[in-house]
């Protein structure tokens, strides 16, 4: 089954975020004064062909963790967006 | 002895350091291509300045992935010298060879100016013509220099004195206003705990030749040859 997966990807909380930071202050010059914490990630789609959503799932983390983020600073979170069926037992 | 100057889609400085190398040492040099996997009689890898593979994704990211890489992760388990310069640096410490990440500059503008540098080790193959805590001045050319790892992980790098290079003024004080990216601890340059891979954000190799700005990098490659050289005549005895 083909599966779509979306995975974002953020710099860690503990890692400053200069993009974001400098958004959020222009965020606020335009009159927003209730912006805060504004953050920039990447955002990537991908279908990938599995037997089941939380194998294509794995499969997404195992990427991630491999190439599409680096875990020294950045996080990920993954979205199986197609989940049609549930996995054989 | 022999130097191997890599080159992966994208860099652009490994003619600088093929040619810098070559007059400074009058050693054998020669280019590696990123899907070599012939790399033995190779002495020291360098992995020079550049955006390889476009810097897509993360810089260093993709390049981590060339053929080459593979054999230079074998070349560094047995010892044998490493320099990462610039985009070079990201691709070590993307391939896990040196700790930590080098992300956007804190300003976020791409930095492109000569910068003065602390040398805090002297006791490594490359270091080891320089004085301790001696001030050089090297350019610097990137947008994404900032150096960070975890508190423990830059704790250990400062207990085992893996720091090989900070940032400094004209006057060797590490101070915020002498940091031109936002790296913790002022991190410009850093070895693994063996002491025999480098990587370092600065670019020696546009430093030896007094007719682009000066002559600094050069005892780098020299002091370098120097010690392979002894290397290989107690290899040999």
């Amino acid at each position: 089954m083909l599966f779509h997966v979306q995975v974002e990807i953020t710099l860690k909380p503990t890692v400053m975020d200069a993009q974001g930071s400098t958004i959020e202050r222009a965020l606020q010059k335009m009159g927003h004064d209730g912006v805060r914490k504004v953050r920039i990630g990447k955002f990537i789609t991908l279908e990938i062909e599995a037997q089941c959503a939380d194998r294509a799932r794995a499969a997404a983390e195992e990427m991630c963790r491999e190439l599409l983020a680096n875990p020294i600073i950045e996080q990920f979170a993954v979205q199986v967006v197609e989940a049609e069926k549930e996995c054989p037992a | 002895m022999k130097f191997g100057v890599v080159i992966f889609p994208g860099s652009n400085c490994d003619a600088d350091c093929h040619d810098a190398i070559l007059a400074v040492t009058r050693q054998e040099v020669r280019y590696v291509w990123h899907e070599e996997t012939g790399i033995s009689d190779i002495d020291c890898i360098v992995l020079p300045g550049g955006f390889s593979y476009g810097d897509y994704l993360r810089c260093g990211a993709v390049a981590r992935f060339s053929p080459v890489m593979r054999e230079i992760l074998v070349h560094a388990a047995g010892g044998k010298c490493v320099i990462g310069i610039c985009n070079g640096f990201q691709v070590l410490t993307e391939a896990g060879l040196l700790p930590g990440a080098l992300y956007r500059n804190d300003h976020l503008k791409f930095v492109c100016k000569p910068q003065y540098l602390r040398v805090e080790r002297t006791d490594l193959p490359f270091t080891h013509f320089y004085s301790a805590r001696q001030v050089v001045e090297f350019p610097i050319a990137h947008g994404e220099g900032r150096y960070f790892a975890d508190p423990d992980v830059l704790q250990r790098l400062e207990d085992n004195q893996q720091v090989v290079l900070r940032y400094c003024d004209a006057g060797g004080h590490v101070t915020p206003e002498a940091n031109p990216n936002g790296s913790l601890h002022n991190i410009a340059g850093i070895c693994n705990e063996h002491g025999n891979v480098l990587g370092m954000m600065p670019h020696p190799e546009r430093r030896c030749d007094r007719l682009v700005g000066g002559t600094d990098g050069k005892k780098l490659f020299k002091g370098l040859t120097e010690s392979l050289r002894i290397l290989e005549i107690t290899r040999r005895r």
